[in-house]
């Protein structure tokens, strides 16, 4: 029998007002925090054996316990948010113990301080860019070709307007994304949803991150509105305002 | 103001961030969680979950 784990949210600075009452974390176990050095690491304890290295492989693996952890995860980082600025984790950062979890901090609360002074009062606002292909280019029931050679030039046709499609989404793109990073303190590129995985219509060709100062959020996201309806067969899809996620690795 | 729709985050925009993004520990009491290892097992997850509706590119189909 293993005894609790130390499932490690958020490290942030000491803040005044109460986190959430009803917030229930991961694995169903609210959230509290361990004060050391003047910095808050926010946790719950969590049962060894969905936690140990072994068993988190595989629960990894089970998409529905994926699927409520990250849920759970986010859903306290979303609660921080709301008091102060936190510094999220990775997903899965587990520690033995509460003194586990103290070292951490003194090992690295240097890095941790001038990060959180970077992300103070920041959000993270997620643009993605899709490509309707069945928008732009109908599909129409091609006359049946009535010799080889209707046959190539039909298909060199399908091929341009293909070509031309992917060109109008990588302008429309990189015009959106010079705009939005004008307006942010800074950016990263996602790799591209893959659409079977995410379930969303059309193809994904951007899939960017922005920080934003929280009081600037409100000029991003219409600045975003704007742009968002001006290509045909494009969509803009925003996102957030997240923690921000993105960002937390030093430069 | 405009007013952004708060619908439930797509889980694929949450594993973006939490499985890419946040920051990495890996020191000796904890449990060394590999971040590339986390990137395959969010694959694997996702891929199996949509195997029933989308045939494997690696597999030919019988």
């Amino acid at each position: 029998m293993t005894s609790g784990l130390r499932y490690v949210y958020a490290v942030c600075r000491p803040f005044d007002a109460a986190l959430q009452s009803q917030l229930s974390g991961v694995a169903g176990v609210p959230p509290k925090l361990l004060s050391h050095h003047g910095l808050i690491a926010v946790l719950s304890e969590v049962p060894g054996h969905d936690f140990e290295e072994e068993a988190l492989k595989a629960r990894l693996e089970d998409l529905d316990w994926l699927s409520a952890t990250a849920r759970a995860h986010q859903g306290v980082i979303d609660a921080l948010t709301t008091v102060t600025t936190p510094l999220p984790l990775r997903l899965g950062t587990v520690f033995r113990d509460d003194s586990g979890v103290r070292t951490m901090i003194e090992a690295r609360e240097d890095e941790f301080r001038r990060t959180l002074d970077r992300l103070e009062g920041r959000v993270e606002w997620g643009v993605k860019v899709y490509l309707d292909a069945g928008d732009a280019a109908p599909e129409r029931p091609a006359a049946k070709p009535a010799s080889g050679r209707d046959y190539l030039l039909q298909r060199r046709m399908r091929t341009r307007s293909n070509e031309e499609m992917w060109q109008n989404a990588e302008t429309f793109a990189r015009g959106l994304h010079d705009s939005l990073s004008g307006r942010a303190e800074d950016f990263r590129m996602h790799a591209p949803q893959n659409s079977a995985l995410s379930g969303a219509a059309g193809r994904n060709v951007m899939n960017a991150a922005y920080l934003v100062p929280r009081g600037e959020s409100e000029e991003f996201v219409e600045l975003v509105d704007r742009t968002k309806d001006d290509t045909p067969g494009l969509r803009v899809e925003l996102t957030g305002p997240w923690a921000p996620y993105s960002f937390t690795g030093e430069e | 103001m405009t007013v952004v729709e708060r619908r439930e985050v797509a889980l694929v925009d949450l594993l973006d961030r939490l499985l890419a993004g946040g920051v990495v520990i890996a020191g000796d009491l904890t449990l060394r969680i590999a971040d590339v290892d986390l990137v395959r097992i969010d694959l694997n997850a996702l891929i199996s979950s949509v195997n029933d509706k989308v045939p494997s590119p690696w597999e030919e189909r019988p």
